[in-house]
């Protein structure tokens, strides 16, 4: 682990430079602290600071831009020629790396000595035999070019890794000596150290951003591939849903309108069994629970919040999908085949949406003014009068709000659907059913055994990007409103 | 104002005496109970659901944590070793010494069945390698009488627990309808018994034809580590983070846009940081497969939102005056918070914090897309550092690799799974909770 | 004895309406109102004047049994409306609220049109057989609120619409739509500017041909301005009631004197 001890040095480095700072500050004041601009922790802090932020910012700038520069560099040396018919750069360049790594490996365990691996005449057929035989994961066919790529790749990083070594703890010493210099009893030590402070909060708040900017780049570009290998009206409009498993055929048609029906399928399910449930109970727990039953019934309605997606999962799978099945199946009604269905993970999501619901709308339904209840009741209005014709309709964009943040969440939710819908791409208006969705078909097309470059794995991020758009959306929108609607009582 | 046509109509149904009501007020009164009645039975519903559920897991799960044993005393002189090594199939020879020693104690009990080889290696797997590396590992004990617990085969378990009976049971090479008479044999006889699953709770993943010999304690290990680098990423830049946009932030369109995008992404499907973390760690930065570390940081990127949240809320419930009394008394601005507001809000900080990792213990579908499902964690990791970078399960993932596969017997495994991973969450809400209670200030 | 009532009533138009007798409310542990008897005439404007906190308001909320939406609220003691007690168990507070009216200190019209919210009082309490009959009594209520001239031409737009004044003689107007007898105003006037004021005011003092009107209110000018009988609350105590003028002018009890004269309050 050479990042591990690198990043321990540059700390250390940093230690010191704390010591020695605020050692001169005192110096310099000639032990009379009062003669500082700042605390003498300050000026320790000072070159700390100036000590490990360049040296980490480089660090972390170098271990992004090297696998780019390593990986560009050992594609230009793939002659077009090395790359079969079929496959493409992407796939020659996961050999390369997968031979790499079993090189490295192989050495990191004595097994093949390093100037083996380094040897850039090493015989094809007898490396392949060595990295077997330590274990590697190899395939068969690693070919001249390959094993040369890799090699390259290996020394290239190897050396970039020591270069960034020395770069970033003579940064670090830089920046301790510097700031070392700096150090005098009028230096304000304690505004540099604040607003480099400052940038730092200001970098963490950035993170979110940089995440957003993550997902929709990581989801834009493998949709861009998945658009050249497969065309985009076919991916919006088709209506069957059916890739090939051998993986690298053209046959496969990938149409996500079934895929859609099937999540708007669960997710209405869904929401016709919380929203009944969940504003009824918010209605009760907010006009009329007594404190206790309040205290008692509110806690454990969230406990179902609380439970892992893995488990409602579970449940829908080995409890409600047999239970279903019994009632509704060749036993009962003769209407079910299977226990996975679009009513099984309807019912149980709707289950795990309960809370979501009414802790939504109870926070919304508190927000109606008292006022409002009183002109009401002074009127001599019972209180179902009062919640129906006056606390609901004027908690009713909320609760729109509430509905479609919940909505939402039903689009997203993958677990339940994962073990309870099913597996197959119908469009159905059957219930009973079994219906897939956007996220199931999401983590089958990405955990199986597809290449990542063929278009049955890069459809996944196509999928994403739609779930990405369709849930920003609804939860804008339902901020929106939301805010609205709270901004209308404040 | 005084029209005499505008006096009121007599309104004749309104009765005289408010103690008598009338037909309409009956009616009202009527609908309000309905009304009321729909609510209660809402939360029954509700209530009703969380108990189905419970008792489904409770029912289920328990099951996994007894497992069924067969315990013999065993003695293995050195003279019996040496003669076992020197025969051709070594393990043949020792699993004979095991057979000859049950019968040998069946029938000290006067209980006679028949059975051979075969069906000992059905109900307890290949018993003859296990005694010969114990003895390879404690050559001390030759001569000593050992007790050995070796685990039933998980059909064996089946028929211990319910769900294999003499009925459904259809003659396989793993269980024949004439083993279960040595079972009952040698239940009677007291050698056969249920005993408490530890190496369910310390074990790692076994294979797919293998349900009795799957453990989670592999898998907490993974979940465990990738905490740690939710914890130690997510509490330090969400603190920071909240510090900035409550305390410092000018008011302007970059602020806006770090609150839009926060109050997004706590909305994000977690299936969509599944495929960030896909595309970002694996493909691009080329971080090992399955690692915890991989799984850590997609948690913590997906973690981020709510800690943010809850901690800005813990920093607004600050009350101003606290601030500016710092600042009366000549502290810098970064004085005041991180002296003052920061300590103060610390309880509800952490609180929050706790909840966000409970929440990321449980999450499963970004932890599909990384591969930490599929992943057959056999053992532990090497080493503290090697926790993060060796290729791991974690709990949630390990129970959906459970629930995945054809064998029933995974089942019970992925159930008693469950109830591991709840008493984790149980503990981490329970803490929370403490700390709330103990900390929780009235301003 | 109902029919009694009622022949009483014809015969003097200065009969009590309401009739409270040592009347106790706790919240929780504290006791807010103490041991107070008081009888309110019909077709009177009645002042509840006092400091703040003094427990005019939790007494008026007792008169229609809003204070039974609070739950540490505990009321002893008898109010009796006709000669009926209030708080007999059979009484159902809904049909006691139709007969007392309430107007409340922030105007609260609900969110729905100036229509609607007139109409709500007769549509839940079922006053109307048809939509011409419930156009006209909300017309009817309109006028008595004096607001109809205002809204007649928008009678489909929102009633939080409305300026504060508007908004509160439209409450006004809506709490007269149910017909009641005895209409409670709870500092009708505190959230409203001068000229509002005046209007309410004015309002007041027509709707006294009809009903019998209690109001609160902390401003001892208003109190003097309308109504006819005044009773002066301090720390849950009535101190004194009687005809505003005499407790204006001469005040029996020397607390009541300090308090219009400014020394407490």
């Amino acid at each position: 682990m050479p990042i591990v001890w690198l990043v321990l040095i540059v700390l250390a480095i940093a230690a010191v430079g704390y010591v020695l700072g605020r050692t001169r500050a005192l110096q310099s004041a000639t032990g009379d602290v009062r003669a500082l601009h700042s605390l003498p922790s300050y000026y320790g802090a000072n070159v700390a600071l100036k000590t490990i932020v360049p040296a980490f910012g480089l660090m972390i700038l170098w271990l992004l831009v090297q696998p780019l520069y390593v990986n560009s560099q050992v594609s230009e040396m793939i002659s077009g020629s090395a790359i079969e018919d079929g496959a493409s750069l992407n796939l020659v360049m996961a050999e390369v790396r997968r031979t790499a790594y079993g090189l490295d490996n192989a050495v990191a365990a004595g097994q093949i000595p390093e100037e083996l691996a380094r040897n850039a005449r090493a015989d094809v057929i007898d490396m392949t035999q060595r990295l077997k035989d330590a274990g590697q994961v190899v395939t068969s066919d690693i070919t001249q070019p390959v094993l040369r790529a890799a090699q390259t790749y290996r020394i290239m990083n190897a050396t970039g890794y020591s270069i960034m070594a020395v770069a970033v703890i003579l940064t670090a010493l830089a920046g301790a000596a510097v700031s070392w210099f700096q150090t005098r009893a009028e230096y304000r030590a304690r505004n540099v150290v604040e607003q480099g402070v400052r940038i730092l909060l200001l970098a963490a708040a950035s993170i979110a951003i940089l995440t957003t900017v993550g997902i929709v780049l990581s989801l834009v570009f493998n949709t861009w591939e998945f658009f050249k290998l497969y065309p985009a009206t076919d991916f919006f409009f088709g209506t069957t849903w059916a890739p090939s498993f051998s993986g690298r055929g053209g046959s496969s048609e990938l149409g996500i309108i079934p895929l859609l029906w099937g999540t708007f399928y669960i997710s209405l399910v869904a929401l016709l069994v919380a929203v009944p449930i969940g504003l009824f109970a918010a209605i009760y727990l907010s006009e009329y629970a007594s404190p206790r039953v309040r205290a008692v019934a509110k806690p454990l309605l969230e406990i179902l919040a609380g439970i892992p997606t893995i488990v409602y999962g579970l449940f829908a799978l080995l409890t409600v999908g047999p239970l279903l099945l019994g009632l509704f199946g060749d036993d009962g009604l003769g209407w079910m085949k299977a226990g996975t269905a679009v009513m099984t993970a309807g019912l149980v999501m709707g289950i795990m949406l309960i809370p979501f619901v009414s802790s939504l709308s109870d926070d919304i339904i508190n927000a109606v003014p008292q006022a409002m209840r009183d002109g009401s009741y002074g009127l001599g209005a019972t209180q179902s009068e009062t919640i129906r014709q006056v606390v609901l309709p004027a908690a009713l964009p909320g609760i729109v709000g509430a509905i479609l943040l919940a909505a939402s969440r039903a689009i997203g939710e993958t677990m339940i659907v994962v073990l309870g819908a099913g597996a197959a791409a119908r469009l159905s208006l059957n219930p009973f059913e079994a219906m897939t969705t956007v996220t199931a078909k999401i983590v089958s097309q990405l955990t199986g055994d597809a290449d990542f470059a063929s278009p049955e794995a890069l459809v996944a991020f196509a999928l994403g990007m739609t779930l990405f758009t369709l849930t920003l959306g609804l939860n804008i929108f339902a901020l929106y409103i939301v805010r609205k609607y709270r901004e209308q009582y404040e | 104002m005084t029209d005499a046509s505008m006096q009121s109509p007599e309104t004749g149904h309104r009765s005289v005496s408010l103690t008598v009501a009338d037909a309409h007020t009956k009616k009202r009164a009527n609908a309000e109970k309905r009304f009321r009645a729909y609510g209660i039975v809402a939360i029954a519903t509700g209530l009703f659901f969380l108990i189905v559920l419970f008792a489904s897991i409770l029912s289920q799960g328990i099951p996994a944590f007894q497992r069924t044993v067969v315990s013999v005393d065993f003695t293995l002189s050195a003279a019996q070793r040496d003669e076992a090594e020197s025969t051709l199939f070594k393990t043949k020879a020792y699993s004979n010494l095991f057979i000859a020693q049950l019968s040998k104690e069946l029938e000290d009990q006067g209980i006679s069945v028949d059975f051979d080889e075969a069906a000992i290696e059905r109900l307890l797997g290949k018993i003859g390698g296990t005694i010969r590396t114990y003895y390879a590992d404690n050559p001390g004990k030759l001569g000593d009488p050992v007790k050995f617990d070796l685990a039933a085969s998980s059909r064996v378990d089946g028929y211990f627990k319910g769900r294999v009976s003499r009925d459904t049971l259809q003659d396989s090479r793993f269980l024949q309808l004439s083993d279960l008479d040595l079972v009952d044999a040698l239940k009677q006889a007291g050698i056969i018994k249920q005993a408490f699953n530890w190496p369910f709770i310390t074990g790692a993943d076994s294979g797919v034809d293998n349900p009795g010999g799957a453990g989670i304690g592999a898998s907490v290990i993974g979940s465990f580590f990738m905490m740690l680098v939710v914890l130690g990423l997510s509490l330090p830049i969400g603190v920071a983070a909240s510090i900035y946009l409550e305390e410092f932030a000018p008011q302007n369109r970059f602020t806006d846009l770090i609150e839009v995008n926060i109050s997004n992404l706590a909305a994000v499907p977690s299936i969509v940081f599944g495929i960030l973390g896909l595309a970002v760690f694996i493909q691009f930065m080329h971080l090992p497969q399955s690692a915890p570390l991989v799984g850590g940081l997609v948690l913590t990127l997906m973690t981020l939102p709510t800690i943010i949240i809850s901690t800005r809320a813990s920093l607004k419930a600050v009350p101003p005056s606290i601030r500016d009394a710092a600042l009366g008394v000549g502290a810098s601005k970064m004085q005041a918070v991180f002296h003052h507001v920061l300590p103060l809000a610390a309880p509800g900080i952490l609180t929050g914090t706790i909840i966000g990792l409970a929440q990321a213990l449980g999450e499963t579908a970004p932890l599909l897309l990384i591969g930490m499902v599929g992943f057959v964690a056999r053992g532990y990791p090497d080493g503290f550092l090697a926790g993060f970078t060796e290729p791991n399960s974690a709990m949630p993932a390990q129970i959906y690799t459970w629930a995945a596969r054809a064998d029933v017997g995974f089942y019970e495994k992925a159930w008693g799974g469950i109830i591991i991973l709840l008493m984790f969450l149980l503990t981490m809400n329970i803490i929370a909770i403490i700390l709330r209670r103990r900390f929780e200030r009235r301003w | 004895m109902n029919d009694m009532t009622r022949v009483e009533r014809t015969v003097n138009s200065k009969d009590i309406k309401i009739n409270a007798k040592k009347v106790q409310v706790y919240y929780g542990d504290t006791h807010a109102i103490k041991d107070v008897s008081v009888e309110i005439e019909d077709k009177t404007v009645t002042a509840f004047i006092g400091p703040s906190g003094c427990g005019k308001s939790t007494f008026l909320r007792c008169l229609n049994r809003m204070n039974d939406t609070i739950d540490i609220c505990r009321v002893e003691g008898d109010i009796l409306l006709d000669g009926e007690d209030i708080y007999d168990k059979r009484v159902d507070p809904v049909q006691l609220r139709a007969k007392v009216g309430m107007v409340f200190q922030k105007p609260n019209p609900f969110p729905k049109s100036i229509y609607d919210n007139v109409a709500y009082g007769p549509r839940i309490h079922g006053l109307a057989k048809n939509k011409a009959e419930l156009d006209e009594i909300v017309e009817k209520s309109l006028r008595r609120g004096a607001i109809w001239d205002e809204v007649k031409d928008r009678l489909d737009a929102p009633g939080t619409g409305l300026s504060g004044g508007q908004q509160q003689r439209l409450c006004i107007a809506r709490a007269v739509a149910t017909e009641p007898e005895v209409l409670l105003m709870d500092e009708p006037c505190s959230a409203l500017d001068p000229i509002a004021t005046a209007q309410v005011e004015e309002l007041i003092d027509e709707l006294r041909s009809r009903y019998s009107v209690v109001i609160v209110t902390h401003s001892m000018q208003q109190a003097a301005r309308v109504s006819q009988k005044t009773a002066f609350f301090h720390l849950g105590n009535l101190v004194e009631f009687g005809e505003t003028g005499q407790i204006f002018t001469n005040p029996v009890d020397p607390r009541t004197e300090s308090y219009i004269t400014g020394r407490i309050g």
